[in-house]
């Protein structure tokens, strides 16, 4: 996706977004919410596509990140949500922003110890980290522990989902087209010909580690304003795992087919409600599938780089 | 006149294998030098060596006048040393055009915030990046190319790209890792004058790693010769190509 | 005092567990070079076959007996060793020139595949099911400590599998093939070993030794679930890196020193926080010495 004109698609995404909010109340509220849940999963498969696909570095930990900006915002709001509700909206989008730049400094502290690992190991040792922040969510009784958060307001809605989903959009696909966003790419396609070009893998891993924390951050901000209730279970890395699916369906590095990805496999199971019993055994068959005939993912139209 | 690039008496040692003994070897400005030697003689280690890419266990290396040991290679490329690899390590999943601009960037870098907020200094930069890169392009007629997947060009032009693409960190040395490897007759002459077309044009040094005795002897001035890791010659072609030590090197005793 | 020895004990039989787990990781990863990460759900599938087994079992020898016991875990073993050249053969050869990445992805779908089909009620159902008793147990005491002969069980029979298993791999010659893949697979191909064969059988020795596993877990904890293998295979994997993944005596050092460090975690400091302790070993291992306590450090040629 070659953006030329890259602030007008996000000006006009975020007045289409706000447009369609207004007629928001027209609409099925049981699909307004799978709408949200839309709009929280584009953000969280092309926050991982940064890290997964266009860096290729396998992190299996982005439910992690998404928990702690989900926590965050959480809080924040629980604690400052009854102050004005003229000031809601500032203060819903401050505990967003919280949010992700908390997760950016997870995802600082994970990228950093990581940095020289590689695929199969970086997979593992994300997934710990996911792993552990759930362990210590689950003993921090001060948000719930394992019994979990109630989040007073329910304020994610239809033009705060889209709103960021297009500024994710915006932010990784204008990073990665320009000249300095080559060098993601580089360091995912050979990591020692990008150093002996001049590029610092270091500096490229660790951006996008904490970008695509960040963003995720900011998704677990909107996912705990819609479900209003949170258990660090919902967190583990079966949640990560379901990211890492909808990048690997899209495409990793193809940020269109990671969104129609994203986009699929939010309806799925709605559409898989008749068979609910068998959705997740027909989820990982399709995986296995897709990676046996075509690991490029289903909307790639370019050569699978060779290696 | 000081050195471009000088190793005094490197060592490179992995366990207990040494690849590099005690190497001494000068490379001054616009000199075109030749590192031969048989197979595993420890020339790539050199490469390898010179470009941080291995920490040496022992002695020097200095590049124009500053030490050049202990340095990550993306330092060593922004001080202006160059190369490219034996098995053609290019981009993969970038075009033509990409290649090289990734290489171009090391010298007019802007980052993140940049990029983002895309406002008349990043379309400036991404202008002037495009402009060096295709005029890089023109001159070794990839030009024609430049939206082609890198993996897709025929084998000569895929090296031809890694030169070119070596050249827009805008080195002060070049090392050329057997260049001529696969090519036939014509194509190494043309290689021959390509290589000293970049030394005179660039106004930049080549070190030069090749097997083929055809083109080492026909455009290096100077040649050092390895044989395990340990310097057994060095001089003009004449001289070499009369050395019983390198004879011996490579037909065996 | 004897609380420690206590704990002592108790490390170790769980430590044993993950060995025979970690066993099976680090084969796979010494020949293959990746994470069989389907590989905890064969520890899951040794405790069910144990399960569904047992009463078949019972009509030959006796249950509970060290007879019976032993019957129920051999063929266990063959039965996982079958399951593991099976996904080997369907689900990874197919795949064995592609990117590392695409396997691992590959992987993961054949253990959440595994996972879900068995938590289907027509399969084993999700809830948990109570594993029968195989081996009389009793209680010991040795002076202040009271042990439970199973723990014992457990250490003995994982002895004996690490000498079958040490005896195989030093004194066979599909032992040697197997060390020579691991070494250098086109070398060994070179050879005129015939490298299907030989990782075909590394899959199933490793899925024998995790059943193994999933036997004598069942037998010290009787409640089994069709999840059960994920913390464990994990946890066997960090056990796998601990002691230098490639490396067998690592792996058995690795599971042991995790399954004492969890232990005493959770007896003298907190439970809640018993599942961290072995990403926190791997983040630490991998922070200092990346290439395990036991392992040699690999070198990227250029």
């Amino acid at each position: 996706m070659n953006i030329r004109h890259a602030k007008t698609f996000l000006f006009g995404a975020l007045a289409l977004s706000f447009l369609v909010s207004l007629g928001a109340n027209y609409f099925n509220s049981y699909w307004l919410f799978i709408s949200y849940d839309i709009g929280i999963n584009i953000i969280l498969a092309v926050s991982l596509n940064l890290i997964n696909g266009y860096t290729g570095q396998f992190s299996l930990g982005h439910a992690g990140f998404m928990a702690v900006g989900a926590y965050t915002a959480a809080v924040i709001t629980n604690q400052f949500g009854e102050l004005n509700t003229f000031l809601s909206g500032t203060v819903f989008l401050g505990a967003l922003l919280a949010g992700g730049v908390l997760a950016a400094v997870a995802g600082l502290l994970v990228g950093i110890p990581t940095l020289r690992l590689r695929g199969d190991y970086l997979a593992i040792v994300t997934l710990g980290f996911g792993e552990i922040i759930r362990v210590v969510l689950q003993n921090m009784n001060a948000v719930g522990g394992a019994r979990g958060l109630s989040v007073m307001h329910g304020w994610t809605n239809f033009f705060w989902a889209f709103s960021f989903a297009a500024v994710t959009v915006y932010v990784v696909t204008a990073l990665v087209h320009s000249t300095y966003g080559r060098g993601f790419i580089a360091v995912r396609d050979d990591e020692v010909t990008a150093s002996a070009m001049g590029i610092n893998p270091t500096k490229y891993k660790v951006t996008a580690f904490v970008i695509g924390a960040f963003f995720a951050g900011i998704a677990g901000g909107l996912y705990a304003h819609s479900k209003q209730f949170l258990t660090p279970g919902g967190f583990g890395f079966m949640q990560s795992i379901s990211f890492v699916v909808m990048v690997i369906l899209g495409g990793m590095g193809n940020t269109i087919g990671v969104i129609i990805a994203a986009v699929l496999l939010t309806l799925l199971p709605e559409f898989l409600r008749p068979v609910a019993e068998y959705r997740m055994i027909i989820y990982s068959l399709l995986l296995i599938v897709l990676m046996l005939t075509r690991p490029q993912g289903l909307f790639s139209f370019k050569k699978s780089p060779a290696k | 006149m000081s050195a471009l690039l000088q190793l005094d008496k490197t060592t490179v040692r992995f366990g207990g294998l040494t690849a590099v003994s005690e190497l001494d070897l000068s490379i001054g400005r616009s000199e075109l030098i030749g590192l031969i030697g048989p197979n595993g003689a420890g020339k790539t280690t050199v490469f390898n060596l010179i470009t941080g890419v291995y920490q040496p266990t022992g002695g020097a290396i200095t590049f124009d006048g500053q030490s050049a040991a202990n340095r990550q290679p993306q330092e060593i490329a922004r001080r202006g040393i160059a190369r490219t690899f034996q098995n053609i390590r290019l981009f993969a999943s970038m075009s033509v055009f990409d290649n090289v601009r990734t290489a171009a960037r090391l010298h007019c870098p802007r980052g993140v915030r940049n990029a983002l907020w895309r406002g008349s200094s990043f379309r400036y930069g991404e202008k002037q990046i495009a402009d060096e890169v295709m005029a890089l392009l023109e001159i070794f007629q990839l030009g024609r190319f430049r939206d082609a997947e890198a993996t897709g060009l025929s084998y000569g032009d895929q090296r031809r790209l890694e030169i070119v693409r070596a050249l827009a960190t805008k080195p002060k040395l070049l090392l050329l890792d057997e260049p001529a490897a696969g090519m036939n007759a014509t194509e190494k002459t043309d290689l021959m004058r390509l290589i000293q077309f970049i030394k005179d044009k660039f106004q930049i040094s080549v070190l030069l790693v090749e097997h083929d005795m055809q083109v080492v002897m026909g455009i290096c001035e100077r040649i050092a010769v390895l044989d395990y890791g340990v310097k057994i010659a060095e001089g003009a072609p004449a001289e070499i190509r009369a050395n019983p030590k390198v004879v011996e090197a490579y037909l065996g005793n | 005092m004897s609380e420690f020895f206590q704990q002592l004990i108790n490390g170790f039989a769980f430590g044993s567990i993950l060995a025979l787990i970690a066993l099976g990781y680090t084969m796979v990863y010494g020949i293959l070079r990746f994470i069989n990460f389907a590989h905890g759900d064969v520890f899951m599938l040794g405790a069910f076959a144990g399960f569904y087994l047992a009463p078949k079992v019972a009509t030959v020898f006796p249950i509970p007996s060290i007879t019976g016991g032993l019957a129920v875990m051999a063929i266990s073993m063959a039965i996982c060793a079958a399951i593991g050249i099976v996904i080997e053969k369907l689900a990874y050869r197919p795949l064995r020139k592609r990117p590392k990445l695409t396997v691992l992805i590959t992987a993961i779908g054949v253990s959440l595949l595994i996972e879900y089909t068995c938590q289907n009620s027509h399969v084993f159902g999700a809830s948990p099911k109570s594993f029968p008793t195989l081996i009389p147990a009793y209680p010991i005491k040795l002076g202040a400590l009271s042990l439970n002969s199973n723990q014992l069980v457990v250490l003995g029979v994982t002895l004996a599998l690490l000498a079958a298993l040490r005896f195989i791999v030093l004194k066979t010659k599909i032992g040697m093939a197997m060390r020579a893949l691991a070494f250098n697979p086109e070398a060994a191909a070179l050879m005129g070993i015939n490298t299907d064969v030989v990782i075909s059988f590394t899959f199933g020795l490793g899925s024998a030794l995790a059943a193994a596993a999933g036997i004598l877990f069942a037998v010290n904890y009787p409640s089994i679930d069709p999840l059960m293998g994920i913390l464990p295979g994990l946890k066997a994997f960090v056990a796998a890196v601990l002691g230098g993944i490639g490396n067998l005596p690592g792996a058995a050092l690795g599971g042991i020193i995790i399954g004492v460090t969890e232990t005493f975690v959770a007896g003298y400091i907190s439970s809640t926080y018993r599942d961290a302790i072995a990403f926190g070993i791997l983040i630490l291992i991998l922070l200092i010495k990346p290439s395990g306590l036991l392992g040699k450090k690999e070198i990227e040629k250029v």
